[in-house]
Formats: structure tokens, sequence, C-alpha cells
């Protein structure tokens, strides 16, 4: 018999303001420890949280993205939980009424279709501090910087299949949120993390297995770890006639397996209730529709007009929709040259991409321009030169700069188009290599690559190898 | 509705009290007394009425997304037992 795994993921995203979610201290990344947490952050008594506007806007506009319901009245409710790094003693949280509610995400899937996953909701909510257990004689460090830094937690549906699925859903939501420039997405600094809720159940049947929740996964990789390594270890345990437990469970990426927390970190029983420091957040139409108004065109949106507009396929337009900066660059390009769509997405995810990941630039800073790289590529496409000598001029224009144009023109790179030229050139190659010459008359096409390679050899690469193949054709 | 033994130790645990058997006893029958009055609420029909999330018919004020506390480290940490390289010290929390 088979198994199905499902899975519901937990984001939690870092929203990107200045100042706190209920306070106005500041939320820079990297500050000394405590410097940024003031008296509310810290649950000095008499203090009032007061909510961040910037905050509620960047829940609405993730909201309108994903095509969710905005709340006009939603509450926040105190989630309640002993730890060290959370000084009250709860956490702001939203409860029954969230600010985002049933919207949907697409992904796609390993045979290259589509899937709708639900969100289930997203709520605004404030992060705790970092605990620090090393160093310490005993004792726990605990930094408050992060405490009350705003949070939004999107919850999907058990809609996912597959760690690979689970994966690609994590990588959408991560795009978006930056796409929309409410999360900076860095992962590794913990802006984007997840929870995990993994089960498994007999093909065929509807009933959700028992689930265990997989804590603060920062990264793909980790959350693949974590997903396969949970699936393996239920249908283990439910074939052997076990059963599988309901807890939390945290993933270990040395030993590469999940374990259980134990009993005293995890506190299922929150005893939510509404928070009577903070009363219910009205949104009227009015300020929706606003925040509607200031949407970019959303990635699925772009991908589809780059299909359709540019001709490209679907691969090419989702990995030119990666970012929106880079999508901006290529259709900067594009209008510079004035179509050569193919040319343009070709250099921008190949040659330019691979630059810039190597030399670890973002494309915001990158060192050849959407004007520069237009420049050379009308030489590609004029036939000026080949695309290897393109690659050439190209580094040029990423170390010192300057025009294609100029660089081709002091190198020499001018790909020989010239058909006499190339003629005579070609007659030569033929009467040194009499034997393979007739090798081909016989029938050995084959040894054609062979030509084309002698006479690139003879011309230092400059040939152009379309006119180099017709004219071989022609002279055997 | 009378709280029994369980429950009440299991509130204990949450709440981080430590309570011998004389207290507990003690806190069951006040903790019971405060639930049957809660229950007389219980008894009001209330089919129509939609949660209360807040006593005042007003809304929720917002902030402008500004940075307006300094750093005041130095001068809260006053109020810790134990600080080390600007961090508050605890007792360890896992071990």
């Amino acid at each position: 018999m088979s198994w199905e795994t499902v899975i519901g993921l937990e984001v939690h995203a870092q929203l990107a303001t200045r100042s706190k979610i209920f306070s106005g201290a500041a939320t820079a990344y990297g500050a000394a420890p405590n410097t940024q947490a003031c008296l509310v952050d810290l649950g000095y008594p008499g203090v009032l949280p007061v909510l961040n506007a910037e905050a509620v806007r960047m829940a609405v506009r993730f909201g309108l993205a994903v095509k969710a319901t905005i709340a006009r009245r939603s509450v926040f409710a105190r989630k309640n939980y002993f730890y060290p790094d959370l000084p009250k003693g709860y956490q702001i949280s939203q409860y029954e009424l969230p600010i985002v509610h049933d919207g949907a995400l697409d992904i796609r899937t390993a045979d290259g279709g589509h899937k709708r996953v639900h969100i289930v909701r997203a709520h605004l909510e404030e992060d705790a501090g970092k605990s620090l257990h090393e160093n310490f004689a005993g004792l726990s460090g605990i930094d408050l910087n992060r405490a009350g830094t705003p949070l939004l937690e999107i919850v999907s549906g058990p809609d996912l299949r597959s760690a690979a699925e689970a994966v690609e859903y994590l990588r959408r939501i991560h795009q978006l949120v930056r796409w929309l420039g409410i999360c900076d997405g860095n992962m590794q600094e913990g802006s984007l993390r997840c929870d995990a809720n993994v089960s498994v159940r007999r093909t065929g049947e509807d009933r959700l297995g028992t689930r265990a929740e997989i804590k603060n996964l920062n990264s793909f990789r980790f959350l693949d770890r974590a997903i396969l390594f949970e699936v393996e270890r239920q249908i283990d345990l439910l074939e052997s006639g076990g059963t599988v437990v309901q807890e939390t469970r945290l993933y270990d990426p040395d030993r590469d397996e999940t374990r259980a927390m134990r009993g005293k970190e995890e506190a299922n029983d929150y005893r939510y209730f509404p928070d009577p420091d903070l009363l219910p957040v009205e949104l009227d139409d009015d300020y929706i529709e606003s925040v509607r108004a200031a949407l970019p065109e959303l990635p699925a949106e772009l991908q589809a007009r780059f299909t359709g507009e540019y001709g490209l396929g679907e691969d090419e337009a989702a990995q030119l929709g990666a970012t929106r900066e880079q999508a901006a660059y290529f259709e900067a390009l594009v209008t510079e040259l004035g179509g050569e769509a193919k040319l343009a997405a070709n250099w921008v995810i190949g040659e330019l991409a691979a630059t810039l990941n190597r030399t670890g630039t973002t494309i915001a800073d990158t060192r050849v321009t959407a004007q520069m790289l237009a420049r050379l590529l009308r030489r590609i496409a004029d036939g000026t030169v080949s695309g290897s000598m393109a690659k050439q001029v190209f580094e040029v224009l990423w170390e010192e700069g300057g025009d294609a144009d100029a660089i081709i023109e002091a190198r020499g790179l001018r790909q020989i188009s010239d058909a006499d030229e190339l003629a005579r050139i070609i007659d030569e190659v033929i009467a040194a290599n009499p034997v393979q010459a007739q090798q081909y008359r016989e029938g050995k096409t084959k040894v054609m690559g062979f030509f084309v390679g002698q006479v690139m050899k003879a011309t230092g690469g400059k040939a152009n190898p379309a006119q180099v193949n017709q004219l071989l054709k022609q002279k055997l | 509705m009378t709280l029994d033994r369980q429950a009440v130790e299991q509130l204990a645990h949450l709440a981080r009290l430590r309570l011998d058997d004389d207290e507990l006893l003690d806190v069951i029958a006040k903790l019971s007394g405060i639930v049957e009055f809660v229950d007389q609420l219980a008894r009001v029909e209330t089919g129509g009425v939609l949660p209360l999330a807040h006593p005042l018919e007003m809304t929720q004020r917002l902030r402008p997304d500004e940075v307006t506390e300094t750093d005041g480290r130095d001068r809260l940490q006053q109020n810790a037992d134990q600080v080390s390289d600007g961090l508050y010290l605890v007792p360890r929390v896992i071990e």
C-alpha cells in the first residue's frame, strides 16, 4: 500500500518597517544587544502598545496580492506562554479575526502543471526576542532587539503533497513578499522562516493523519530535508504498527533528523483572549482600494505578459520574473534593442545572471547596464560578433566598462563574414585535409564537424559559424 | 461546575505556580466559585450577539512608522539582576 504526504506551511515574514509593530523602537538588523528594545518591548508595567500603520498596510498589500478577503474588522489577542525572550508573558497576535483570510497562491508542479494552494489566513503579530545559550556559565543571555518586530504569519491549507511542492510554495511566498517590498526575505537573518505541519495517510484516504509540527525552518534546503525525514519517520512508525503523536519537533541540520521538543518547551495551551490594550482595527473600502491601487504588476501577471507579449517560454518567463528588478532590466533591454526578446532573455538569465551570481552583485548594482548590454546584443543580432566573442566583450564591459562597439574594434573581435575571405580559408582547409574531404564525399557527413573546427581554428574563432557551414557544404 | 484537581494542577503548571496540597484545595474551592459565577453569565441568551472584543466603542488608532525611541539600554538594565555584554542573564532555559 502506498502513502500520501500532506503538508501545510506557516510562514513567518518579518515586515520591513522602520519601527516595531507596537512601539517606536528601531528594527534594524545586527544592532548591539538590547539597544533597540524600549519600555514597550520589555513589557514594563503601565505601557500601552500603539499599532504601526505601515505594518497594517503591508499585511493588506499581501492579502490583496493573494486575492484574499481583507477583514473590515480584525482583533488582536494575547497568546500566553512563559519564555525568557517574551518579557510580557504573552505574545500579541491575532486569533479569531485575522486581518487577511481566504486567499490563494498558484505554484508550478514537477510535471509542469499548476496547483492552487489555499491561503487560509495571514495575521499580524509581534516577534519574540532571542535566547543565547553559549558562554554564560550555566545562564542564558537574552537579547530583546527582535522583540516587537512585526511579523505576518501566512498559513496555508494542508494542500501540499510533497517536500518539493512545499519548497516551491515557500519560494513563491519568498518571491512575492520581496516583490511587494514588505519583507527583505533574508532567510539567514531570520526575516523569513517557516513551520511545517506534516502528516501521512494511506492513498485514497480522505481523513487527515495525525500531524507533527516542525518548527523554525530557515532555509529551502532545511525545509526539504526536514519533510523528507519526517515523512519517512511517520511511515516507518505506522507500518510497524505504531501511531504518530501530535507534537512539536525540531529539525537538526547537523544530524539531518527531526526530534520531539521536550514538554517543557512546548506549550500548546495558549489561552488566547482579546488584548484589552488594543482596540479592534477597522479598515474601510476607501483604504483597501487605495492599497490595491498601489499594487505593482504581480509575478503571475508579469509572467503571463512575458509569454504573450515577447513569445517567451514559461520557464524563461518564470526565470526572468524571479525578481521585479530583473524583470525591469529585461524590459529596459528589449525596449533599447527594439525587439530581440529571445536573445535578450538568454543573456539576462544566462551571462548576466551568472556574472552577478559569481561576483555577489545584485542586479541593482550591475556594472553592465541594460543600455550597455543592448549595444552589445545589437552586434550579435547583425552578425558582427558571434555568441562566444560577445561573451569576451561582455567580460570587458563588466571589468572595465566602456562601449561594446569600441571594444569590438579595439580587440579585433569582428566576425569574419566576408564571403571571399572565408572561401579562401575554407579552400585552404579542404586542400590540407584531402582524406577527410574524401570521407565526406563518400557519405561520412560526420566529418563536417571536423572541418568547422579547422576553419574556426584558422580564423581564431572569428568566423561566422552559420556561414562556415553553408560554404563548406557548397565546396565539399 | 466544579473544577477538578487535575484541571487546577494544569492551570498552576501553565501559570508556573507551585502549590502544596493545602493551597491546592483552597484554590480549587475559590476558582470553582468564580466558575459558578461565570456560569450564571453563560445562561444569558446571546445567540444574536457578536463577541465583544473591547468594551469601548472605538477603533484602533494607528501610529506612523517612525523610530521615536533611542537606546536606553544602560538605564533600563539598572533594573536587571544580571547582565553581560548587553544581554540580560536568566537561569538557563535548556540543558
